[in-house]
């Protein structure tokens, strides 16, 4: 803090300041809630909070197959290529972090160049190569691509976290009479879990968060994310605007990301700015 | 995501070895690297060098997939028809104004809003735990609640306009509401990676500045911005990247309608709405390659300051 007392005023300013922010933060998302809720006769009247209150869209959306298996979708998509990138991730990231070898900087490198990758560049050769080896529209049509886009910033952070862990901790373990495999079981994994768990969150909210490669290599309803779901919603009828579905099924998705957020907040943080700047 | 940063993190010196083992093990050492490093490589080689070397084949091709059987070698035909159409210019110039434009408010609200989560006396938490809600929410979520707040009398925002207008169809108005979007959810994340940057001023550089004199706005210009410029560059790169690639917030709130659309609909449209593979491919890689020159220029044009270098002095 500056040298300047916390009087009243200030702490108003700062409130101020502050609420401003957390409304920032959360106009748009309690408005799509407030949307939810609206009944189809009041969904446009434009009034920030529902005149009348209705959970009808929530029951709609769960009633139809295109909703629930989207979300089936999304959540074993999402889970499947977080463990997976995570599992990858976590070999790579303790080589660059611990071993020497030639190539390091060129692994590095790759990964920095996918970061930077726009994602459409491959969607015209991947929509083709797994249209002629049967992936399209399929779970692991979509795991793939997801795994590598999360790679980069799976193996960042991880080695950014490994760098961290103590390991002379390990010797001493073994000196102290433990097996190489108690040595990592009671020492390094228990120093090693919280950097895996804040990238296995990063990069779950990736994968739950893609909408480009979800539209363009699925088809159907067997592998169809719900951000892709959503932009197909159309009303029960064709008079109809599907607006109510649509807010529904976008504070469905919506939960999960809040969850985290409530509950990780911390390792989020750290995760996003590990190192980014501190060299 | 983080990535932009990669060189900086990585420990380049070679651990103790005993001298008359070390080529053994650093053999052993380079097996197990080899290994450990393998799928990765793989997985990344497969799904992404592969496909682009493919990209740039099917670009050549006159390919449209409702005639397969008329497929056929044109050279750099497709490249010529792109560039010399109003369509690609359009979209480059609209994806480079959304990137200008929300990239310089991210940069200066993501600033202030780093300010005051650094600051703050009060609810830091809160402060913090709030704003992860844009950075993680699911753009399309997002978007859709954009959308329908300037829909005229569905959305609370469209109400505040005059009678009758409908932002989301002129090209201006659309585009000021896509980059609003944009710029919502991305500022946390410039205003995070700002922060530790922030975090990095040492208190008592501030206070001796104080002591002599300067101001607040002194203070932030003369102090606390040049110490930041490592994690600004960072930031910037990043942002400058991602906001190139704009899609999703424009696929949902205008599809690309009445001059929005940017580089990555034009690809989209030409793929799935024409079924013009190779003119597709075609956009794909000059988008690839405009985001290899943005890039390039920002390591080169920083020079020693580009994000890594600085770091690595340390």
């Amino acid at each position: 803090m500056m040298a300047v007392a916390d009087t009243p005023a200030r702490k108003a300013g700062w409130s101020v300041l502050n609420i401003v922010v957390i409304l920032y933060a959360l106009v748009p998302v309690l408005w799509i809630t407030s949307l939810s809720f609206k009944t189809t006769a009041t969904v446009t009247d434009g009034n920030f909070v529902p005149r009348e209150w209705t959970v009808a869209n929530y029951q709609g959306i769960f009633a139809t197959s295109e909703f629930t298996r989207a979300l089936g979708n999304s959540i074993g998509i999402a889970l499947i290529a977080t463990t997976l990138a995570v599992v990858i991730g976590t070999m790579a990231a303790y080589a660059i972090a611990r071993l020497t070898f030639p190539g390091k900087k060129l692994l590095i490198g790759v990964s920095l160049l996918i970061a930077m990758f726009p994602q459409i560049s491959l969607v015209s050769p991947l929509f083709e190569i797994e249209r002629a080896i049967g992936l399209f529209d399929t779970w692991p049509g979509l795991i793939l691509p997801y795994i590598t886009f999360s790679l980069p910033l799976a193996i960042y952070t991880l080695s950014a976290f490994f760098r961290e862990i103590p390991w002379e901790l390990e010797k001493a373990a073994k000196m102290d009479g433990a097996t190489p495999a108690q040595a990592f079981r009671s020492v390094i994994v228990p120093l090693a879990a919280p950097g895996v768990f804040t990238t296995a969150i990063l990069v779950f909210i990736f994968c739950w968060n893609d909408f480009l490669f979800a539209i363009s290599l699925t088809s159907t309803e067997a592998s169809r994310t719900v951000p892709a779901a959503i932009s197909n919603f159309t009303g029960s009828s064709q008079f109809e605007e599907p607006t109510g579905s649509i807010a529904a099924a976008a504070v469905v998705i919506t939960i999960p990301i809040i969850v985290f957020v409530l509950l990780f907040q911390r390792r989020i943080v750290a995760g996003l700015t590990s190192g980014a700047v501190k060299g | 995501m983080t990535t932009t940063e990669v060189p900086a993190r990585f420990p380049v010196d070679t651990p103790d070895t005993d001298g008359k083992r070390r080529s053994e093990g650093a053999r052993a050492e380079r097996r197990l690297a080899a290994m450990l490093c393998a799928p990765a490589v793989i997985v990344m080689v497969a799904v992404t060098a592969y496909p682009i070397g493919y990209a740039i084949w099917l670009s050549l091709l006159r390919y449209d997939l409702r005639f397969p059987e008329q497929s056929q070698f044109v050279g750099l035909d497709n490249y010529v028809a792109v560039l010399t159409d109003q369509y690609w210019w359009s979209a480059f110039t609209v994806t480079i104004a959304i990137t200008v434009i929300s990239v310089a408010i991210e940069l200066v609200l993501g600033l202030a809003l780093a300010l005051v989560m650094h600051r703050t006396i009060m609810g830091r938490g809160t402060v913090r735990t709030v704003v992860l809600i844009p950075y993680g929410i699911v753009t399309v979520a997002a978007a859709f609640s954009w959308q329908y707040a300037w829909t005229p009398e569905t959305g609370y925002l469209a109400g505040l306009l005059p009678d009758g207008s409908a932002p989301l169809t002129e090209q201006i108005p659309a585009l000021a509401i896509v980059v609003l979007a944009e710029v919502w959810k991305t500022t946390p994340f410039m205003a995070l990676l700002l922060l530790a940057g922030l975090a990095l001023v040492p208190d008592d550089l501030l206070r001796a500045a104080q002591v002599d004199g300067a101001g607040p706005w002194q203070r932030l210009t003369k102090v606390i911005l040049p110490m930041m410029k490592p994690a600004i560059l960072v930031a910037l790169l990043f942002r400058t990247l991602d906001a190139f690639r704009v899609f999703d917030n424009i696929y949902v709130l205008t599809r690309g309608n009445n001059g929005t659309g940017s580089v990555s609909i034009l690809g989209y449209d030409n793929l799935f709405g024409a079924f013009n593979l190779g003119i597709g491919s075609a956009i794909s890689i000059l988008t690839f390659v405009c985001v290899a020159i943005i890039a390039f220029l920002f390591v080169k044009g920083f020079g020693a300051a580009a994000p890594g270098a600085d770091a690595e002095r340390r």
